[in-house]
């Protein structure tokens, strides 16, 4: 799928991406990436495990660097310098697999410490952001605990609510529910949904294919490194247009 | 003929003089630790620096310390150095010496507990913008330091008792001050019993102090963690 090259700048994306490649030393993780992504648009991005899909969405915001081809996010492009990559990185927040959670601070410090050292609040502000949020993924009785002190699903709540209150403008989800007890994966997809509907910008890597049918308008299919089929949700799970797509969604369809 | 006599024991036990000995055993181990923490920060993070030029000196100091027997530093600290001009005086020299030495362990300790702390820690950091001097402060030296605790409490039980081996070069602490008694009675079991006590004294109540430290760190992670107030 081609872009415009002059797209980043007259009408900016949300997320912009060109000929973009990643490698770790001999192996090529991500090959020849296009992809742009509207303001307020949902993306899922599912494929088989090492497809290179975490890796794309970790390149967004430079947890990974990547090696060749073109980043922008709203219009801001993410080049080597240190404040490039910081001018991108609070335009996103990131929400992980493994949740994150600083387990020396409680929930309510979780929230302060990047409000706080990265954009200056007081801390009067910050709670009151904090808080607002932490309402917001309906946690705000557990502000005063560590987070060992809370379930999975608890502490990924709280990891949306922390990076919500950077005011990010577009959220990466790496697997937000794999390490969750299957109880738990509900309520955190509620969240996201709760997000989906206020119109933020959304990358999610997930195998909830129920979530990606209701929220997704967009699914990208990626396999060995590869964006190789992406459409509407129903068109991508009633008529996959590779075999490869087929095959998994057969294996992770029961 | 055999004896031993109990009395003397007891009366070692309590002597002035040795006491005396005995804060001097506390000083050295206190000022050796303080010191070596200061020194084997700075070498910790020159050792997990990209830049080579501050790796391979700090990689080069802990091969040396580490490599060399401290009683061979501090006698050449003390009687070798003044051949090229340098004099630290008795107190200087094992001072010197014992901080170069457990600054080597340190640095290696810290730099285990930095590894140690999970790379999401960071990349949440990163994700979220916190200013890397703020990651370094907040995020990741708190963690690491819970971690080094153990291993901490180790280097310096061993560093109280290898304080001994500045009565090689004349300091006056336990083990010195002992010997001195054991010249000029000859109750060579009492002196040392007595002085064994001492020691372990000391070693216990450093394990008191790790245990604390290790509660008052891993308070946050521990599931009976008390919540705190939250002010709003």
């Amino acid at each position: 799928m081609a872009t415009p090259d002059t797209g980043a700048f007259t009408d900016p994306h949300a997320v912009q991406i060109e000929a973009m490649y990643k490698r770790f030393g001999d192996f090529t993780a991500l090959t020849d990436i296009d992809l742009s992504v509207a303001k307020g648009e949902k993306i899922v991005i599912c494929g088989p495990s090492g497809s290179g899909k975490s890796t794309l969405i970790r390149c967004i915001n430079h947890v990974e660097k990547h090696d060749d081809g073109r980043i922008f996010v709203n219009g801001i492009e993410l080049k080597r310098d240190i404040k490039s990559v910081d001018r991108v990185r609070r335009e996103t927040g990131m929400v992980f697999q493994s949740f994150n959670l600083f387990p020396h601070m409680t929930v309510l410090e979780n929230c302060l410490l990047a409000p706080m050292s990265a954009l200056g609040l007081s801390r009067r502000e910050a709670t009151d952001s904090a808080m607002h949020f932490l309402e917001k993924v309906r946690i705000p009785e557990q502000a005063g605990k560590y987070p060992v002190q809370l379930s999975g699903g608890q502490q990924q709540r709280v990891a949306i609510a922390r990076a919500l209150c950077m005011k990010p403008k577009v959220m990466l989800f790496d697997e937000p529910t794999s390490a969750l007890d299957p109880e738990m994966v509900k309520e955190v997809l509620e969240t996201m949904k709760g997000l989906a509907n206020d119109g933020m910008t959304m990358l999610c890597v997930t195998h909830e294919m129920g979530f990606a049918r209701e929220v997704a308008d967009r699914i990208i299919f990626m396999d060995k490194g590869r964006i190789i089929e992406e459409g509407v949700p129903e068109a991508f799970f009633s008529a996959p247009q590779t075999e490869r797509a087929r095959h998994f969604l057969d294996q992770i369809i029961h | 003929m055999s004896y031993f006599d109990p009395a003397a024991f007891v009366d070692y036990l309590f002597n002035r003089f040795l006491l005396g000995g005995v804060l001097v055993t506390i000083g050295l181990t206190v000022a050796g630790v303080l010191g070596g923490l200061v020194l084997g920060m700075v070498i910790a993070l020159m050792r997990m620096s990209e830049s080579r030029a501050l790796s391979i000196p700090a990689k080069v100091y802990i091969w040396f310390f580490r490599g060399t027997p401290l009683l061979i530093q501090l006698v050449v600290i003390y009687t070798g150095l003044p051949q090229l001009g340098l004099k630290f005086g008795v107190i200087g020299s094992a001072l010197i010496g014992l901080i170069l030495h457990e600054a080597a362990y340190l640095a290696e300790i810290i730099r285990s507990g930095f590894m140690s702390v999970p790379q999401g820690q960071r990349e949440a950091a990163w994700a979220l913008s916190i200013p890397k001097t703020t990651i370094f402060w907040r995020v990741t030296l708190p963690q690491a330091f819970r971690l080094m605790i153990p291993p901490f409490g180790n280097s310096v039980n061993s560093l109280l008792k290898a304080t001994s081996l500045t009565s090689v070069i004349s300091v006056e602490e336990i083990m010195r001050r002992s010997d001195m008694l054991m010249q000029e009675h000859f109750q060579i079991l009492e002196v040392f019993a007595a002085a064994t006590v001492y020691y372990l004294i000391l070693v216990s109540a450093w394990d008191i102090v790790q245990q604390r430290l290790e509660r008052y760190f891993g308070r946050s992670v521990a599931r009976d963690a008390k919540p705190a107030v939250v002010q709003h």
